[in-house]
């Protein structure tokens, strides 16, 4: 299972926009860079958002698809994710999956 | 543990070839990573400097902020209703030195947009590559005939947080039980469109519960503002003793007699116990001495790299700016602020900067358990910052208490966690 995630991991980051095969603010994917404004980079944090950085970039996306897609139910996160492809979804997991947790 | 190990070897070669592949470039193969200096450290332009030496750390990047210690307006509201203190919204500057930002504790007083440098108060000529400018308001004295520096003292803003913020409360706090608060909304645009209403939701609250005879009104220069059926069903449920007077049924103030404590619109006089001015608003001072704003007194920019269409190499996020379909909040000053930096790291180095997508969610509180939001998904198209077709809206009208709740608990999650980023 393992093996398969990062397996798709790495087909995504080798997949998508140049943007997305590393994993600094030097490379953050169109959008990726606003999520932060409610999703702590900092472990430190306490809200009940969660963190993306260092999650699973398949886990990520695929809620990100469900909350567009109006499967998983949410506040906020189905106008949200709306605004974005599912390419710039992908590219955006994999950019927040890639960084250090 | 090995396939952990051969996914970080992937990223370290990614890494290289990234890194080999920005060589050419005639800044960085010159030695000469560039200076850049931001004015204003508020959402928007801390944020900024943080970034940009984040994206390329051999940038020299100056903060240049008038003030020590940074008092945010998201949720001050809470404080003008006695839920929180002031000092929860204070924020110094002392951690942006882990990114190697220089701060410098002074206000601009001119910049040279053709030489290009900053002069500060403190005498420092600060020349750059590139200038960020986020200044946030100012109002406009000149808006509202009476409403003078003067009369802020007696009928506060309170739109800059700070003394204005705490002036309110005290006044609420005097008044006898049965008094009338009355608050003026402006035309847009304006400053956190939804705040006014949830100022007028949280006074309202601290009425019911600590002053109920009293009674508030708002006077809006505005037929419809931002969440206005959530609010208004919000009201209907929880607050009878609030009345919304619109534009077209004579809200708008168009006088204020400070003596009579009095704001006065063209169908009549409203005398108030308590008057909360929120007046019309400009860009911030240092964008009329870039001359960067327009004749609306805001900053018309490019909606990819955030340069201002007036003036070259100077750039203007947040508040002050001409963002299009984008709220002035502090969630958009921040979004806005790292596409800014990601572009002025790729100007300073010869690149082409990225098309960006940009996010905007506000919160209001209409109750301290009750909370809303509008949100937003936003990209350049036609020369402007437009929204993306589909996406974005407010929080649904017929929503139970446990998802208000929910908002709530995010919003308060939102300030931690903007606020960490921002001066953590």
């Amino acid at each position: 299972m393992n093996a398969l995630r990062i397996v798709t991991a790495a087909a995504l980051l080798f997949a998508l926009a140049p943007a997305a095969r590393a994993a600094g603010p030097a490379d953050a994917p169109s959008g990726a860079m606003s999520c932060s404004g409610c999703h702590p980079a900092a472990q430190k944090v306490d809200t009940t958002v969660p963190r993306l950085v260092g999650r699973n970039p398949a886990d990520i996306a695929a809620a990100m698809l469900a909350f567009k897609s109006g499967q998983l139910p949410s506040t906020v996160m189905d106008r949200i994710a709306k605004g974005f492809s599912e390419d710039e979804i992908k590219a955006i997991a994999a950019w927040y999956g890639a960084q250090k947790n | 543990m090995t396939k952990h190990t051969s996914r970080r070897d992937f990223l370290k070669t990614a890494a290289a070839g990234a890194s080999a592949a920005m060589l050419p470039l005639p800044a960085i193969a010159q030695g000469a990573p560039g200076r850049v200096v931001v004015v204003g450290g508020g959402f928007g332009g801390a944020t900024c400097a943080r970034f940009i030496k984040r994206i390329d750390p051999r940038i020299a990047v100056t903060l240049v902020e008038a003030n020590a210690t940074f008092t945010a307006c998201p949720f001050s509201n809470g404080v003008i209703a006695g839920l929180r203190d002031l000092k929860d919204q204070q924020f110094g500057y002392d951690k942006l030195s882990s990114d190697q930002v220089v701060l410098n504790l002074s206000p601009a007083t001119a910049v040279d947009a053709q030489g290009r440098s900053v002069t500060l108060g403190n005498g420092a000529r600060l020349p750059y590559d590139r200038l960020v400018l986020s200044p946030g308001i100012d109002i406009r004295w000149d808006g509202l005939p009476g409403y003078t520096e003067q009369a802020a003292e007696r009928m506060p803003h309170a739109w800059k947080a700070g003394e204005q913020t705490l002036l309110l409360r005290r006044q609420l706090e005097a008044m006898a039980d049965g008094g009338t608060v009355a608050i003026s909304a402006p035309a847009n645009p304006f400053r956190c469109p939804p705040g006014p209403y949830e100022r007028a939701s949280l006074i309202a609250y601290y009425l019911k519960t600590k002053k109920p005879k009293s009674k508030l009104i708002i006077l809006d220069a505005k037929d419809a503002f931002s969440k206005q059926g959530l609010f208004r069903n919000a009201w209907k449920e929880l607050y009878p003793n609030l009345e919304w007077v619109s534009l077209s049924t004579g809200g708008k103030v168009t006088s204020v007699d400070v003596g009579e404590m009095t704001l006065v619109t063209d169908f009549g006089r409203h005398k108030a116990d308590v008057a909360n001015v929120i007046p019309p608003q400009k860009a911030g001072r240092v964008a009329e001495l870039a001359g960067v704003a327009d004749r609306s007194g805001w900053c018309p920019i490019d909606p990819v790299t955030f340069e201002s269409k007036l003036q070259p190499n100077i750039h203007v996020v947040g508040d002050a700016s001409i963002a299009g379909a984008m709220p002035k909040s502090a969630f958009s000053a921040n979004a806005q602020a790292k596409v800014c930096a990601a572009a002025v790291a790729k100007l300073v180095a010869g690149g082409k900067p990225d098309e960006p997508k940009l996010i905007n969610t506000c919160y209001s509180l209409v109750a301290p358990d009750y909370g809303i939001s509008v949100a937003g998904v936003y990209r350049p198209a036609d020369g402007q910052i437009k929204e993306v077709e589909g996406s974005g809206g407010v929080s649904p009208a017929n929503a139970p208490s446990s998802a208000r709740a929910a908002e709530a608990t995010f919003a308060n999650g939102w300030f931690k966690t903007i606020t960490d980023e921002v001066f953590g």
